[in-house]
């Protein structure tokens, strides 16, 4: 049997997918040391994990360095890859929203400057109101933008929204729910779809256990 | 040892030729460039839309080709009776890169034995490329025939052509919301994959007779196909555009390349919208993703190293030279090449001879 190759994003959403991985019968030891080791065998179960960081699970998928992977859909949605979403997993829950001050006033007749790590999403969102954009890259700390003129607005992942609190800032408008999802490299699904189809149904079932 | 030195692809060039050589495929040779307006009117049909632009003479604006099909359907024969059959190695120009594909076209007044044809032939396609292979097969007038009996909208149906392909039966099962009738046809076109009994669960929730037609031409294919279920399967994630692929689409896989590496389909309907009375089918391989495919490496660059320092008789080196090239490869250098790696070492330097 070939060995399957599972990216985790690293952090709390990897560890709580890799548990769960290990409940459907792919369990792996040496992950569970700590260290600053990246990738980890379970030769008797035919299985090796990585961690990677979380924006990048997709591209590992997508080019087939890994067979399955967990990531968010915001990544999915901002990248778009080409692989197959199995599943989605119920955890990491968040939402993509348009956020932006408490006394803020959409500004009519001009160009709405829009603050984003998701430049994709927002793109897309805002050419389906046929509103005029401009988009500012921005790689963190994002709520800064608008607090100093940067921008109108920011475009983010809103969790608790305790970020946006703190910083006198408030959601607007919702635009897609976010959660962690189990994708498959396309051509490796054909060729290991026993041993995929395997673990997507003891994920399904553990997480119907759940609920 | 001719055979060795051959890249993945090079062999694949030759081998392909030879099969479809075998079944009466004519080569065809295009130009490397041909009318901007042509892709451009039928833009949605290319794989990528960046397209290489340039001003031909009295300013036509012209495409280094990034397609071969569109070519080939523009000059397909019109006639009752007669088909056009042919092969083509091209280079094709997408995302600023020089792609190798190899392909064949099936065009003109096709009936269920070209269609066939055609679908066996990318199987073999396969098979040559290297084993084990996957060749995914759907039916878009059979889905698209589902979608629009559905009930949904349709912004709702393109959303479930987009699940369907991922395979994301969450986001499906949530488009189709309260409607049990999407939520049965569309589930089980997603999660059906295989040989009979796939079809089999499909046929239980046919309820139109567009459906049961598609339904009809995809059964008659499948008999014919029977016995190749481990290679071949029905799975209706191989989706294309409605727009333009009217019956059977397939995509392949080899394992160890990490996309698919063929791909195909009847696209009746792009015939259609080129003005021209015929049917057509065709699949394309992507043969510079066989570079991918792991191929015994030599670990030696070369079998004799012959190193000089420019005091040698050229003669005495030529002669040496010609000796070692009978038995293998040879190199002969002034200085130890870097990253090269060679068997023996043939060193006349200072007139020596070891």
């Amino acid at each position: 049997m070939d060995m399957l190759n599972i990216a985790l994003p690293k952090g709390r959403l990897g560890e709580k997918a890799y548990a769960m991985l290990k409940n459907s019968g792919y369990p792996c030891p040496a992950l569970e040391d700590p260290g600053r080791r990246l990738i980890f065998e379970n030769p008797e179960k035919n299985v090796r994990y990585f961690w990677v960081k979380p924006s990048d699970v997709a591209i590992y998928v997508e080019r087939g360095a890994a067979d399955l992977g967990i990531v968010g859909k915001d990544i999915l949605l901002e990248y778009a890859p080409d692989v197959y979403e199995l599943l989605d997993l119920n955890m990491g829950k968040c939402r993509m929203a348009v956020a932006g001050k408490k006394d803020f006033r959409e500004p009519v007749g001009k160009t709405l400057k829009v603050a984003t790590k998701f430049p994709n999403i927002a793109q897309r969102y805002y050419s389906g109101k046929c509103r005029d954009i401009d988009i500012i890259h921005l790689n963190g700390s994002i709520e800064l933008a608008p607090i100093l003129g940067l921008s109108h607005v920011i475009v983010d992942i809103v969790e608790t929204g305790v970020t946006l609190r703190e910083n006198d800032l408030m959601v607007y408008e919702e635009i897609v729910p976010i959660s962690a999802r189990l994708i498959a490299n396309v051509a490796a699904y054909q060729f290991k779809e026993q041993s995929i189809n395997r673990i997507c149904g003891s994920l399904r079932e553990q997480m119907e256990g759940k609920s | 040892m001719t055979e060795q030195i051959w890249k993945n692809e090079e062999r694949a060039v030759f081998a392909l030729r030879s099969l479809y050589r075998r079944y009466g495929y004519a080569p065809y040779k295009m130009s490397r460039f041909e009318e901007y307006e042509l892709y451009v009117r039928n833009k949605d049909f290319l794989v990528s839309d960046q397209i290489i632009t340039f001003s031909g003479s009295g300013g036509r604006l012209m495409a280094l080709k990034p397609d071969v099909t569109l070519s080939i359907v523009k000059n397909a024969p019109e006639t009752p009776g007669v088909v056009q059959k042919a092969y083509y190695n091209e280079n094709v120009y997408r995302d600023y890169r020089e792609i190798m594909q190899a392909g064949l076209e099936c065009v003109g007044d096709l009936g269920e034995y070209e269609i066939a044809e055609v679908v066996l032939l990318a199987a073999e396609s396969l098979a040559l490329l290297g084993e084990p292979y996957v060749l995914n097969l759907s039916h878009m007038g059979l889905v698209g025939a589902m979608l629009r009996s559905s009930g949904l909208s349709g912004k709702q149906q393109r959303q479930a052509m987009a699940c369907l392909r991922r395979k994301n039966r969450h986001e499906l099962e949530g488009l189709c919301g309260g409607n049990p009738l999407a939520v049965s046809k569309l589930s089980t076109l997603l999660t059906c994959r295989g040989g009979m009994e796939a079809l089999k669960r499909v046929e239980a929730v046919l309820t139109t007779e567009g459906e049961r037609q598609a339904m009809a031409e995809l059964r008659a294919l499948w008999a014919i196909l029977e016995g190749r279920e481990n290679a071949i399967r029905l799975d209706f994630s191989v989706g294309s555009d409605l727009g333009y692929y009217s019956g059977v689409v397939f995509r392949g896989y080899l394992a160890g390349v990490p996309e698919s590496v063929l791909s195909g389909g009847q696209y009746d309907a792009l015939a259609r919208k080129m003005g021209k009375r015929c049917r057509a089918i065709g699949f394309a391989i992507y043969l510079d993703l066989l570079q991918e495919l792991h191929q015994q490496e030599n670990m030696l660059d070369v079998d004799t190293l012959i190193l000089h320092d420019g005091s040698v008789d050229t003669c005495a080196l030529i002669a040496a030279a010609q000796e070692a090239a009978k038995k293998g490869s040879v190199l002969v250098a002034r200085e130890t090449p870097r990253e090269r790696r060679w068997k023996h070492l043939v060193d006349l330097r200072n007139g020596e001879g070891r």
